[in-house]
Formats: structure tokens, sequence, C-alpha cells
């Protein structure tokens, strides 16, 4: 079974406490003597706190404490932004736990109210007197950076956060040269990222000891650790995060916020475990938002479709603070991308960070490749229709050729592995595509609408090299730790740094342990999450965890193969360079019959009785793996829609994706991430946005106005693959959570826009409303 | 706040407790029967998280007061299958990959069994409208009504 445990697709482990309710999430803990908190939240987008009174609310019943910003100002230092974004002039503005004299978009918090039960402590909230002054707010980045726009905060001029510039060729030259440009203002909307679990904390401070404990909804429990012994001035050794079961985060619990540490704070100053949950509508406020981008694009081409050069200038909305690794999503994540899988000679990017009286914005699934791949498919797609050809052939014509071992583009990046044509082959030969274009032609004879769209995309993940994040200013590491440990029976217990959340590893990192030194898979138990039993590691995001924790967990479980066979050999009386391994088992070469188990050998060096001169007992190892480089996943997707021409309706009719992101560890789990991640691409591209009025309210303030997928607008997604492993991965393993989310929306955006074009429609704005086709269908 | 009685059977176990008039369901199961295996998802009735079965029909157990459940019988999650063994749902759930994070499973599972139960043998088109009013953001649905339609055969047979 071990030879074959890797590329099965068993059953996860985690989800019998999943599927009986038995599993335990932040919200679902409680400590004796548990205190409740609730924030209270600015009502308005900008605006002067000019009196607080909480003195009603002090004295409601239950209530135990009230606090302010000048309760809070000298306890807790500044929320950190942690990516400080070199050679961009970045403007990091204070951002305050609570506010003290200013709030800067409507969930900023102005105080906070601890009571004996959660219902006490909502209510006291309304016994809060605040006094405002309010002051013009702007939400939109474009706007925001006009020299008329409010300025949000004293030393930002124009709010700007930051200007980041990529470049690479002669663009100048290329657009002169040029027998086509086509150009587009591309509008990523700001999305929810709407992670089914709702963010909490749970804090409990033992004075005696000075120790705090943080049961936190975090994608990163030691960086959370890290950035709340900064703001509390809790030492790390002295601090506990523990993630328990963590429902989802899609980016939007990376980030350490203010609601944790007024929490922290809370328990502290109470010397009482205190817990926080926030309501899905205190999410939609101040849980951090996605993309916000708007984009000035052009594109040079010859006549044939060849492309020369790319020019873009982006206006990033950042929300009213910079959340922690913000200024690196619009800038390294997205422009360092725009070659895409494509050649391109020239390009010229120039991204604007922009304050507005928003929530602030972070990673959402993707996090600036889908804003890269989009705006580079999008004028693909442009392109073809100026040059008369079919946009798959564009896309052939452009592609960067096949490469086993690193591949330079324009903007400095190395591509590990790719066969990007082959993959856009597969999947037009899956669909059989001129076939589907007659169907269309067929169609569109009858009067119906149907749109074929495509996407290729690829994407960096599996971040990164820490040298390179130090180059880039992402204050930490990104590199995973792994400790396997083999008990006397020859059961495993792995402990990693990383912390999945819903993707799955408990079991896929079994599978990797079982398969690399011969164990029953259901003889290992991975832990994580909890940074007094884990090792530290970076968190779980960037489709980072089985490229870079995966490869710290395979080269752990190696380096105890390699101590069993010492082991072995001393035993069988044989010479180490004689020792072959086979599934588990070490034997003599040529004498299968003298041979040792892994759990005889655990066994034996945990009595550690005979051991080798000089080899310490136990069978453990642990590793540190820095990824030499990124892992580079790709691949191509067709989506096909109809559009009613009557009510302007896009129903989906087929979707399709091949993805490879190198050998498949669990083939059902690659599959389940792909389904998800294309939903959430589909959801940008025809029902999500959030949206802000001119006052900065935040009018798609529950799941009532956000329209997010639900299953009866969906159509099934036929997920195929292609494998190309990367080179430098132990095992080729690249990464999958984010591939779907970042081709989707753009394959979408391309069907829709397909079935349109016989009304002459040339652009229109996500997401794809039945107003919206209809208003474009109807040119009003 | 005055305080009324109510009784509730949860699972089969009775919580004779006082409580506000106000005092959602969700929060008698969570926080007085100590079950925290139902869901809050939103604040708004729309993520179906906290469904559960009141005397057998599903209900959003964050729209209903736990006085209007007086002298009801509650099944949540926890109580789907006698203890030691799983629903089939629960099974289907399981073997098809319907879940990844899991925070909308016992509310997805709960109208799951409110669809086989008033249509034992639904097709993929009635499964994904009986369950449009639970949200899951992880799995895009498809394995989820793969486990329904799974859970639906194994009843059957």
């Amino acid at each position: 079974m071990s030879s074959r445990i890797f590329g099965s697709g068993i059953r996860r482990r985690e989800d019998p406490r999943l599927i009986t309710g038995t599993a335990t999430y932040t919200d679902d803990l409680s400590l004796p003597g548990m205190l409740y908190a609730a924030m209270l939240r600015s009502p308005h987008a900008h605006a002067r706190i000019t009196k607080i009174d909480v003195s009603a609310a002090r004295s409601a019943p239950g209530i135990v404490a009230v606090y302010t910003g000048a309760d809070v100002k000298d306890a807790l230092k500044p929320v950190p932004c942690a990516w400080l974004l070199p050679n961009a002039n970045l403007k990091i503005a204070p951002y305050p736990a609570m506010a003290i004299d200013t709030v800067r978009y409507v969930g900023d918090i102005v105080a906070v109210v601890v009571a004996e039960t959660r219902y006490q402590a909502y209510d006291a909230l309304d016994l809060v007197q605040v006094d405002y002054s309010p002051l013009p707010a702007v939400t939109n980045p474009v706007m925001a950076s006009g020299s008329s726009a409010p300025q949000i905060h004293p030393d930002v001029p124009k709010n700007e956060a930051f200007h980041w510039t990529v470049g690479g060729g002669d663009v100048d030259a290329a657009f002169k040269n040029a027998d086509v440009v086509v150009k587009e203002t591309i509008v990523q909307q700001r999305l929810i990222p709407n992670a089914m679990e709702p963010r909490a904390t749970l804090a409990t401070w033992s004075a005696a000891p000075g120790e705090l404990t943080v049961w936190n909804t975090t994608q990163n429990p030691h960086i959370l650790r890290f950035l709340c012994s900064v703001v509390t001035g809790v030492p790390e050794d002295k601090l506990r995060v523990v993630a328990p079961e963590v429902g989802g985060g899609f980016g939007s619990k990376i980030a350490a916020y203010p609601a944790d540490f007024l929490t922290v704070f809370c328990s502290m100053r109470l010397n009482k475990p205190v817990k926080w949950a926030e309501t899905r509508s205190e999410n939609y406020q101040a849980t951090t938002h996605g993309r916000d981008h708007t984009q000035q694009v052009e594109l040079a081409a010859k006549q044939d479709g060849t492309i020369l050069g790319l020019r873009a200038t982006i206006h990033a909305g950042m929300g009213a603070y910079l959340s922690t690794a913000a200024p690196g999503i619009p800038t390294i994540l997205h422009g360092l991308m725009l070659s895409a899988v494509y050649n391109l000679p020239a390009v010229k990017e120039d991204v604007y960070g922009v304050y507005t009286n928003t929530t602030p914005v972070e990673a959402y699934r993707g996090a600036g490749r889908p804003e890269a791949t989009f705006m580079l498919e999008r004028m693909i797609d442009k392109l073809a229709v100026a040059v008369k050809m079919d946009p798959a052939d564009v896309r052939f014509k452009n592609m960067i050729p096949r490469f086993e071992n690193g591949h330079t583009v324009i903007t400095g990046l190395t591509y590990d592995s790719g066969d990007y044509p082959a993959g856009l082959k597969k999947v037009l030969d899956h669909v059989n595509y001129a076939d589907l274009r007659r169907q269309q032609a067929d169609a569109r004879k009858q009067g119906r609408h149907l749109g074929i769209g495509l996407a290729s995309y690829v994407e960096i993940c599996g971040l990164g090299p820490s040298q390179v994040a130090g180059a880039i200013g992402f204050q930490g590491g990104l590199w995973e730790s792994a400790i396997v440990r083999v008990h006397p029976t020859g059961k495993v217990q792995v402990f990693i740094g990383a912390s999945p959340h819903g993707q799955g590893e408990e079991t896929t990192f079994a599978q990797l342990v079982a398969s690399e030194i011969g164990v029953d898979v259901n003889d290992v138990k991975v832990v994580h999450g909890d940074t007094d039993v884990t090792p530290m590691g970076w968190g779980t995001y960037g489709s980072r965890t089985t490229a870079v924790g995966g490869a710290a967990l395979v080269l752990a479980a190696r380096k105890v193969r390699d101590k069993a066979k010492v082991v072995a050999a001393h035993l069988l009386e044989a010479a180490v360079e004689d020792m072959e391994y086979a599934d588990g088992k070490f034997f003599v070469k040529g004498s299968p019959d003298r041979s040792k188990t892994i759990q005889d050998i655990a066994l034996m060096a945990n009595v550690a009785w005979n051991m080798p001169k000089g080899v310490e007992a136990g069978l453990e190892a642990s590793m540190f793996y820095d990824p030499p480089n990124f892992a580079y996943p790709y691949g191509s997707h067709v989506a096909v829609v109809e559009v009613d021409a009557e009510t302007g309706h896009v129903e989906l009719k087929r979707y399709v994706a091949l993805d490879d992101c190198g050998p498949q560890i669990n083939p059902v789990i690659v599959e389940g991430q792909v389904h998800g991640g294309v939903v959430q691409g589909i959801g940008q591209a025809l029902w999500e946005e959030a949206v802000y009025d001119s006052t900065g309210q935040l009018v798609t303030g529950s799941m009532l106005d956000y329209a997010l997928p639900r299953a009866d607008r969906l159509c099934d997604i036929e997920v195929i693959s292609s494998v190309t492993p990367s080179p430098h991965h132990p095992l080729g393993l690249k990464g999958i959570g984010e591939a779907g989310t970042i081709a989707s929306t753009a394959a979408i955006y391309s069907a829709v826009m397909d079935a349109l074009s016989p009304f002459g429609v040339e652009t229109m704005r996500m997401p794809f409303t039945p107003e919206r086709v209809w208003n474009a269908i109807n040119h009003r | 706040m005055t305080t009324v009685p109510v009784s509730i059977a949860i699972n089969g176990r009775r919580y004779d407790r006082q409580v506000e008039p106000r005092l959602l369901l969700v929060h008698f199961i969570r926080d007085l029967g100590g079950l925290t295996g139902t869901k809050v998802g939103c604040d708004t009735s729309q993520c179906g998280s906290c469904t559960v079965l009141l005397d057998g029909v599903a209900v959003r157990s964050c729209t209903c007061f736990a006085v209007q459940a007086d002298g009801s019988s509650v099944t949540t999650i926890e109580g789907l299958a006698p203890a030691g063994s799983l629903h089939p749902l629960q099974e289907s759930f399981w073997n098809k990959h319907g879940l990844q994070c899991g925070y909308c499973t016992p509310g997805m599972i709960m109208a799951a069994h409110e669809l086989l139960r008033t249509n034992p043998k639904p097709n993929d088109t009635d499964i994904r409208h009986g369950l449009e009013g639970n949200m899951c953001r992880c799995t895009g649905y498809q394995n989820i009504v793969r486990a329904v339609r799974d859970a639906a055969e194994r009843i059957a047979r």
C-alpha cells in the first residue's frame, strides 16, 4: 500500500469530526469565567470623534468594562504592516487598534464593551454615546488620488500609499512599431472573501506567570504570535497562538486585526478569558476585502497577432489602512506576473496604492495574480478581434514554448517549468473547440447567443525563497519547517509550521510521509496550528503549503529514512552501503530475508539499547526548507455560456478546467480545490461586488445584498490535468489552491463578451448582472 | 430582563432552562445545550449554517426563538445518527469529498436531510435547487451534489 499511497484519492481524515459536529472552531470554545467582547464600530466613513460618553454603557446589566481609544493607545502599539515594499515611496499611516480622534472607514472601532454574556455586550453597544463631526469621504481609488480628494491621513498627500513600477524592454519602441494597439479600462471590482466561519478570538491572560494564550481564526498562527508580541509587548516565549479548526480563509485570515489585539487587551486588563466573535455584518465591514483595481491597459501588437508590448497604470484601493500583507498584493504578486504565459518583449506598469475610506484590502484567493491574468487575457481577446484571428490562435502564437528547467521573463521572474501550448491544446481537444465554434454559429442562426471563453494562466505560488522575501520587503521569511517523530510502536507524528484550514493537508501530508518511510498512512498523524507545539512556519496562503511545507516534510521524512537505514545496517551487522530500502523495509542487498521494518527500527532506536556508535537515540528528524524558487502552476480553462438577450441573464453551460500543478498527492482533493476556486472566480465575473455609496456606506452590507455563488446557479466543472513537475521541489509539487480562481474570472468574462459580439459590445464592467448585460446589449 | 421557562429536547435529551424571550434557538443549542456542531454563519438568515430539524422539519435556528421551540424536539448534526455510527448523508459527504473547511457542513447535511425527506429521489437539478439556501465557499457545491445523490441512492437501496 505504501508505495501507492502517493497519488491515491483516499478519503480525508479531517472529515469524521467535521460531519459529526464535533470539530472545535474558535467560537465553539469556552473557558471558566469567560467574558464576551463586542466592538462598537464607526457608522461614518470619515469623521472626527468629538466626544465619547461610556457612562450609561458601563452601568448596564452584566457590563464588566468599556474601553475607548484613550484607554488603549498607550497599551497597544499600532497594528503593523508587514510588507514594506522597497523603492515605492511607501507611506504607512498609523493604524491604531482603536480610533483615537478620527475614524476612517465604516467599521473603524471606537469602543469595546466587555460583558458577562454576548447579549449583554451587544445591548450595551447601543448605550455608548459617540459624537462625530463628519468629514468628506472618498471610496474610489482613482478619485482618491486626485488633487481635490479629501486627504485621509495627515502625512499622505493625494492619499498615495505607494507608487511602484515594473518595467523591461523598450516599451515606447514597441508602441511606435505596433500595427495594432488595443486599450481598455478594466475594473477589478472589490470583493468580500466570505469564509463561511466569521472571525473570532479567545484570549486568556494569566497574570501570575505573565502568559497569554490566543485562539484565533488565523491562517498563520506563528505570524500572529510574532505580531501580537510586537503589539502587546508579551514576549514570544510566553505567548501561545492556537488556530483550532478554521473555517476557510481565502486570504481574509492572514492579517492581524485590531479586534484581535483589543480582545487580548481586554483579557490582560481584566485578567479573565475574553472572547470576541464577529457577526457576518461586522465581517463585511471590517474583515479585509480583496481586489479593487482600476486598470488602464494598452497592448501593442503586429497585424499577425504577435505581441510587442504592454503598458498599464493601476490604481489599487488599499482601504483606510495598510493591512498586514497588503502592499505586496497589487505589486509583487501582480506586476511581476504580467508576462503571463506569453513572450512579452516589453512592459511598463505603474501601480498607485491609494488610501480610501473603505475597509482595508488584503490578499483574496489568487491575490494579484487574477488581476494580472485577467489583464493579459482580456487584451488578447481584444487583439484577436482587432486582427481578426481566433482567440486560441493568438494565444498559441504568443505562448512561451515548453521548458523544463527555468524560463526568465521580462519582469525578471524565472518560471520553473511548463508546457503552456500543450495545456491549451489539451483542453481545446477535450471540448472539441472547432465543433464548439460550429455549434455557436448554428445557435446564432437560431437567435441564441452562445459564448466561448478561453483563459490561459501561469501563477506564482509556493512563496518563496526567503532571500527574495527580504529583497521585496516582506518582513518575514517564507520557508517552512516540519518534524517527523516515529514513536516506539512505529506510529508517526508529524508537526508542521503551516496551518491548513480546509485544504486537507492532514490527509495529504500523511500520504507524503507514508510514501517516504513506508508506514501505513493511518499510522501518521499530522499536527498543526499551535505555536506551543509546532515548529515555526509562515502560514497557509499563496498556495504554498504543499509546495514549501510539503517539501520540508518530505525532506524530514527522508532524514528519518536515512537514519533508519544506519540503525538497520547496525542491527543486521551489514555495511550501510549494502543496505537497500523498499516499502518500509530495510534489507541487505541480495538477501531480502535479512531485513528490518521501519517499526522494528523505531522500537530499537527509541529504546536505544544497541545503537550504532555516534548515532543519537530516537527516530526523529526536523527540516527547515527554504525553496530555491517559487512554483509556477499553469493551465487553460474553457467556459461556455448562453446569454438571454431578452433578460440579460447569463447561463453557465459548460466549464472545463485544465490545470497542471505537477504530481498530485491526492487527485480528489486537487479536484475539490479546482471546483471551489473556479466557482469563486465565476462569482467575481457574474455576481459579486462590494459596493460603497458616495458617503462611504457599504451598501452590500450583508449576505442579503452581496450575491454569493449558490448551488442552483452553477454547472458542473469538468476537471482535467497534466503533470509537469517543478524541477526544484523534491517531488516536483507545485500548488493548486488558487489556480481555479485565477483563470475562471477571465474565462467567464471572455465567454460573455464572445456571446455579445453580435451586438457590438466592446467592454462591460463586472459583475455581469442581467441589468448590466441587458443595458450593454441595448446600448444604454 | 424577564425570563421564561422552556423545555426543549435536543437529540433526545430534555433541557429545561429559564431563558430570555429573545434568546435564539441556535444560542440555546450552542450555549445552553453545549452542542456546538450547529454553526452561525450570518445574521440575516441567508447562509443556512444553523439549519437543524425542529420536530423533524428543517429550520434555521438563528431565525427561531428558543421560546418558539418550547415543548419541541430538536435534532442537530450531533444527533443525526446514533452515537458511533454515521447517517448515510454523513457517510456520503465523507466518501464524495463533499466538504473542505467543514463550517457549512452541519447545516448543509441538515438541509440535505430535509430535501431527501420531501424528495427521496432527487436529480442533480433538484439537489441544486434544494440546497440553494445553504452557502458553501469552499467546494463550489459540485461534490455536495454528488454526496447528496449518493446518499439518496444508498438510502433507497
